[in-house]
């Protein structure tokens, strides 16, 4: 079944003329994702291949049925573009922007939460439910159907990781991006929750680094809700301490989030953590007993 | 963006939270003055960094000769690992209590929270649990009087001081959200008689929303490499072992590094050349690592977005037109990879497909000097 996309999932693109925004909607409807309508303000009536272009959200939800939608806006206009979106009631929002203003995304969150909104990011590579629907940017071709779950903070690790899996003979049912940034809004505890509920998933991997505490929430989670398989792998292991290392969550402060802490919470939980991301596919064939 | 002490306290000030008489002092003569002017006063290094008491940075006095004297002393040197340039000279205050009050981000709640405390001062960070007052802020509501009235109840001070905090924290939270503040925070917050005062300020400034803070000054915490980078839109920290690394995305750079200890070598830095990074961008990433002069590069890119003939092709440009005197080991998978890998063979590098065995190659390299 997969989670929150499907393959009759319908999308919007917000910035779709734009050049991210129209070479990712062509890569994306390639996947196989039905795109039914982007946004460009001032470019309503336009066509991206045979994608209608309208003005504003609230004129393409008239002519549409969207579930999601996906921003590819600058970050100092996201929140106008994601509280458009939030208010035309899409369901789920997917906010690929890096440097959003901290207090943009804290505005656009309590505006989701308050409409029943689900938001993935910022600073997200997007989300795939593999082989049915992607609404991001990653590379289609590591996705491919399968039973493993996969949620990660950070992008090209993920595809690393999800390489490495569909190497292995692993194909994914979905795969979650929450963003890099301090404050997102689909979080592990969250995402873990849909797996454990999902059917088609087996096993989940979780992909997480060093800095803040949600690896640490997701290990107490586990612990007493979670029955399938989880491996994890975590990123940071040789960062010195108080380093900013590029993500805005990727920091230690105060003895907090540090590597150790991560590796004692999930294993307190029984979760295994593999040292290096090639190690992952190994560790599964135990969790799985092939 | 962290903020200076003094600049922090000129923005309390503006929106109206009490100070302490001062100034701040970029030579001894300046301090002095400000010193002989105000009489018994308490001299603070200006740094980016906690714990300047213990430092040595702090210093009481209420001689104007003696002011002078500490103020060379501090200007100049080092202190936490930072260049002393500036010096708050402020009026010393009769303290009776310490509090700690501040505004920070949520992440979990994915809200602003209020941090308080009647046991404010040096050892906040220790200070128990259930000596903290903690609570939510929701944006769309912000800072109403019923926060603050709960917030004094817990705190358990008297209506006069009760009142003064209630102001304090209304008009902090309204500099928390106009001027883009990831932190804001007082510590310690003085109760001198029946007056509060801000003893201290440490606010950070979201990066992200500098484009619309234009009042503020530019403080610069990056090395000149740091900084180079940061203009190039890439993330560049400077670390101090022996090989370089450039990926693209930061955690990959991050377990890139890993890789790296767990081989048994060092990183020199870490670089992430972002998603997407195009041949120029790419370039100029090269160009920055060559200069510190390390003893092997390691680049190991994924490409998604990012396309792996364009790192080829800035891999290429620089070789030939630069020159690169260093070992470099490739790893090279994703879009556009078979064009990439063409493009190194002819430049005499045949790029790894996995990014373990790059790394250990790498490691190899430098053992082998």
């Amino acid at each position: 079944m997969a989670i929150y996309l499907f393959a009759d999932t319908q999308v919007l693109v917000q910035g779709i003329t734009g050049n991210q925004g129209s070479f990712h909607t062509r890569q994306m409807v390639s996947y196989g994702t039905r795109i039914v309508a982007g946004v460009s303000p001032g470019k309503g009536g336009q066509n991206l291949d045979d994608i209608p272009v309208y003005h504003t959200v609230a004129a393409a939800v008239a002519d549409h049925r969207v579930d999601a939608s996906i921003l590819f806006i600058p970050a100092p206009f996201a929140k106008d573009a994601a509280f458009e979106a939030i208010d035309a009631g899409i369901k789920i929002l997917v906010l690929l922007p890096e440097h959003i203003p901290l207090h943009d995304t804290m505005a656009i969150m309590a505006f989701a939460q308050c409409r029943g909104t689900t938001v993935v990011g910022p600073n997200t590579f997007g989300v795939v439910s593999s082989g049915k629907c992607k609404i991001g940017i990653m590379p289609n071709r590591f996705f491919l159907p399968g039973n493993i779950g996969v949620v990660s903070r950070s992008g090209t690790l993920c595809y690393e990781i999800v390489a490495n899996l569909t190497a292995c003979g692993y194909g994914t049912s979905t795969v979650v991006g929450l963003g890099g940034d301090r404050v997102v809004g689909l979080n592990f505890i969250d995402v873990l929750q849909e797996f454990e509920k999902d059917q088609q998933t087996e096993a989940i991997v979780l992909v997480g680094e060093i800095g803040g505490s949600s690896e640490e929430e997701a290990a107490e989670f586990i612990k007493s809700n979670v029955t399938k398989p989880v491996i994890v792998y975590l990123a940071g292991k040789s960062a010195p301490p108080g380093k900013r290392m590029g993500h805005a969550g990727a920091i230690i402060e105060r003895g907090k989030g540090t590597f150790e802490g991560k590796v004692q919470a999930f294993e307190a939980a029984g979760v295994p953590v593999a040292q290096l991301p090639f190690q992952v596919p190994g560790i599964l064939d135990k969790a799985l007993k092939k | 963006m962290k903020l200076y002490e003094y600049m922090g306290k000129e923005l309390l000030a503006e929106y109206g939270i009490p100070i302490p008489e001062g100034g701040v002092a970029a030579t001894a003569e300046e301090a002095a003055e400000l010193a002989g002017k105000i009489g018994s006063v308490v001299l603070k290094a200006q740094i980016l960094s906690g714990k300047r008491g213990k430092a040595g940075g702090i210093c009481f006095t209420d001689n104007y000769v003696e002011a002078s004297r500490v103020a060379a002393d501090l200007l100049g040197s080092q202190l936490n690992g930072y260049q002393v340039e500036a010096v708050l000279v402020e009026k010393k205050l009769q303290i009776d209590r310490e509090f700690y009050l501040a505004i920070s981000v949520d992440s979990a709640a994915r809200k602003p929270i209020i941090l308080a405390s009647a046991k404010g001062g040096i050892d906040i960070e220790d200070v128990p649990e259930e000596d903290l007052v903690k609570m939510n802020l929701d944006v769309t509501v912000g800072m109403q009087p019923f926060v603050t009235r709960e917030i004094t109840r817990r705190l358990g001070v008297t209506d006069v001081v009760a009142k003064q905090i209630a102001e304090i924290l209304g008009k902090l939270y309204r500099l928390f959200v106009e001027m883009d503040a990831e932190l804001v925070e007082i510590n310690p917050l003085v109760i001198s008689g029946e007056t509060v005062i801000a003893a201290d300020a440490k606010i950070t400034i979201d990066d992200d929303a500098l484009f619309r803070q234009s009042s503020l000054p530019t403080v610069q915490e990056r090395t000149a490499a740091e900084k180079q980078a940061h203009e190039l839109g890439l993330s560049y920290v400077e670390l101090d072992g022996e090989i370089a690394v450039m990926a693209n995305g930061a955690g990959i750079t991050m377990a890139t590094l890993d890789l790296i200890q767990f081989y048994g070598g060092t990183a020199a830095n870490f670089l992430d050349a972002g998603g997407g990074a195009g041949i120029e961008q790419t370039a100029k990433a090269l160009e920055l690592l060559l200069a510190k002069k390390p003893k092997v590069i390691l680049i190991n890119i994924f490409g998604g977005i990012t396309r792996c003939d364009d790192v080829a092709k800035a891999f290429a440009y620089v070789k030939q037109n630069g020159g690169i005197p260093v070992p470099v080991v490739f790893r090279l998978v994703g879009t556009n990879e078979e064009r990439g890998r063409e493009i190194l063979l002819a430049e005499g590098i045949n790029a790894y497909k996995l990014m373990h065995e790059a790394a250990q190659k790498a490691v190899e390299i430098v053992k082998g000097n």
